[in-house]
């Protein structure tokens, strides 16, 4: 068996007990990204000179008892909106072609104290807008189930590459689904965390109220592994929040008897492909036959929280990303007349279409006359959503639907038309304008072979309910079509 | 389509956004946003009257520090990123004749 199966906290253990090393891994996750990378392109970057060096640096640590944590050796990839000191940091933009961070972002640094070993820098939408990895100005990434379909977005690269066994696991951001999504398009287990529980440090802003980092992995405990690992108050995030209950592997129990499971009627309407239907109401059936309860209730407000996050953050990122302006790093036009047109052709010609977009639309939300109608409408429409939450979760331990309507689209279908787009974000954006944390797990393969995801969504603070409710299932998930060895691994 | 974005508002919107847009950016921005407009009208549905907006889903306060300087200085580095620098600044076109 290859090394590449394993999952990363398996081969931690591994190399822990001297059956294998951080070099050796490392060796093969780049021998994969080498065999692989032509036709998935989940990386923008990767750290050729780098890996094996630190591989080695960790690999002695790891010898000399420096590093004895499960993740200690596992090379792992990064979201490339996470700066990583001394490696090109793009946001998948053109107008960051060349931008060297000179820091790391605190997540990326609590995982280097791990022992972590980075790969490489993962392709997304550019700075994270779209639903599809198809925004990135460096080429779109390929779903590694079937070629011809998107990965999802924003964090395709990362979801891809650890379907393809070309990392062990990886860091994503979730503004509205993007790590969620894209892992249900992709096989993959990725969790977005509670607002606050990750620090921000050094990931580039797009909503900043609605930004988290979290997992992407192959498995319910690797994700609960990282998230322990990555998890940490930091000062320099103003919205960190201080948690001393980040033992999340303390729930990988399989032990769901009885946890109250609620099934929001509104997510099982109209716009939800059958066959996602079918491979989720089959989850739930799971879940219940293990002890829980499992009803449908109504949740209300859903098909609001679009149009609100659109608003909200389109209005953050119009104000975040102006601090791109061809001045401090990135691209700067050729030719212009005076400093206020170098700023506006350096924009113009460094941000791609979609960015544009968002941040047009922002500015309008925000410009006097139209703040209140729109801007405070949204955050007003946001206080309803999170109330709607508050209530669900006084009579359920963990919301269980799709992550998704539909299973991957196929290349070039999304963008042509973007509220279209929006539209597939409808189970996860609410998630992020009530701050909670939700996860998103493999259930089942569709008539096409394409993965459908399984999302669990808990109150604020309640990762462990819902990396318990993902644990128990995956450990029952024995049925036809709920295999998910990827073939491009059969045929090595 | 309710909502009519005029020229005025599209140049406006470019100002704000500090964005040159091309003819044909400028008249697929008026329909994008039109229809994007449109789909958020459907917010004028709710009733929010006495409902405080929500900026932070949690009570937070501004959170302070002592003014004191922690990391080092990383001038030289920082300026590597630029596009232009000269002295140890941020070298921008001339704005003061």
């Amino acid at each position: 068996m290859s090394l590449l199966e394993l999952t990363a906290v398996e081969l931690g253990k591994k190399i822990k007990a001297g059956e294998t090393t951080a070099i050796e891994a490392a060796k093969e996750s780049l021998e994969q990204i080498k065999k692989y990378e032509d036709t998935i392109h989940a990386y923008v970057t990767v750290n050729q000179e780098g890996v094996l060096k630190q591989a080695k640096k960790v690999q002695r640590q790891i010898e000399d008892g420096t590093l004895t944590g499960p993740l200690a050796g596992v090379p792992m990839a990064v979201k490339d909106n996470m700066c990583t000191r001394d490696m090109l940091t793009t946001c998948s933009s053109r107008i960051l072609y060349n931008f060297i961070p000179t820091y790391t972002a605190e997540a990326v640094v609590n995982l280097e104290k791990a022992g972590a070993v980075i790969l490489g820098k993962t392709n997304m939408d550019e700075f994270a807008m779209g639903s599809t990895t198809e925004t990135s100005a460096y080429g779109v990434t390929r779903n590694p189930w079937n070629t011809d379909h998107v990965p999802g977005g924003s964090s395709g690269g990362s979801c891809a590459a650890v379907a393809a066994n070309e990392c062990f696991y990886a860091l994503g951001s979730d503004t509205g689904g993007s790590i969620r999504q894209p892992s249900s398009f992709c096989g993959v287990t990725g969790i977005k965390p509670t607002y606050g529980t990750v620090s921000r440090y050094g990931l580039i802003a797009y909503g900043s109220s609605l930004d988290q980092i979290g997992p992407v992995a192959k498995d319910v405990t690797d994700c609960a592994v990282i998230l322990e690992a990555i998890a940490s108050y930091d000062k320099k995030d103003s919205t960190s929040i201080p948690r001393n209950d980040c033992d999340f592997t303390s729930a990988l129990t399989d032990d769901v008897r009885g946890m109250r499971i609620g099934i929001p009627r509104d997510y099982l309407g109209e716009g939800l492909d059958k066959e996602v239907k079918d491979a989720i109401l089959q989850a739930a059936k799971v879940l219940e036959e293990k002890g829980a309860t499992v009803e449908e209730f109504d949740l209300s407000l859903v098909e609001y929280a679009i149009p609100a996050y659109y608003v909200i953050a389109s209005a953050e990122a119009s104000s975040n990303l102006s601090r791109f302006d061809g001045v401090k790093y990135g691209l700067r036009a050729k030719e212009y007349e005076g400093l206020h047109n170098m700023y506006k052709k350096s924009r113009s010609e460094g941000f791609g279409p979609e960015v544009k977009r968002r941040i047009m639309l922002g500015s309008f939300v925000l410009s006097s006359g139209y703040y209140d109608a729109y801007y405070l409408k949204a955050l007003r429409t946001k206080a309803l959503i999170k109330k709607a939450f508050d209530k669900a979760f006084e009579t359920y331990d963990v919301i269980l639907g799709p992550a998704a309507p539909s299973t991957a689209p196929k290349l070039g279908e999304s963008l042509s038309d973007p509220l279209k787009m929006y539209l597939g974000d409808i189970y996860t954006i609410s998630v992020n304008l009530a701050g909670l944390p939700g996860m998103t797990v493999p259930c089942k393969k569709d008539s096409k072979g394409l993965p459908i995801g399984l999302q669990l969504i808990g109150d604020c603070f309640q990762e462990k309910k819902i990396i318990r409710a993902g644990y128990a299932f995956e450990q029952s998930r024995n049925y036809e079509g709920s295999k998910f060895i990827w073939q491009g691994r059969e045929s090595r | 389509m309710a909502n009519v974005i005029s020229d005025e508002t599209i140049e406006y919107v470019g100002i704000l956004a500090k964005l040159e847009l091309s003819k044909e950016e400028k008249e697929e921005a008026k329909k994008d946003m039109g229809r994007m407009l449109d789909y958020i009208d459907m917010l004028n549905e709710l009733d929010t009257s006495g409902v405080e907006p929500m900026s932070h889903v949690f009570a937070m306060n501004n959170v302070f520090r002592e003014d004191v300087v922690t990391n080092g200085d990383d001038r030289d580095n920082m300026l590597k990123n630029a596009p232009e620098c000269k002295d140890g600044a941020y070298k921008v076109p001339k704005t003061v004749e």
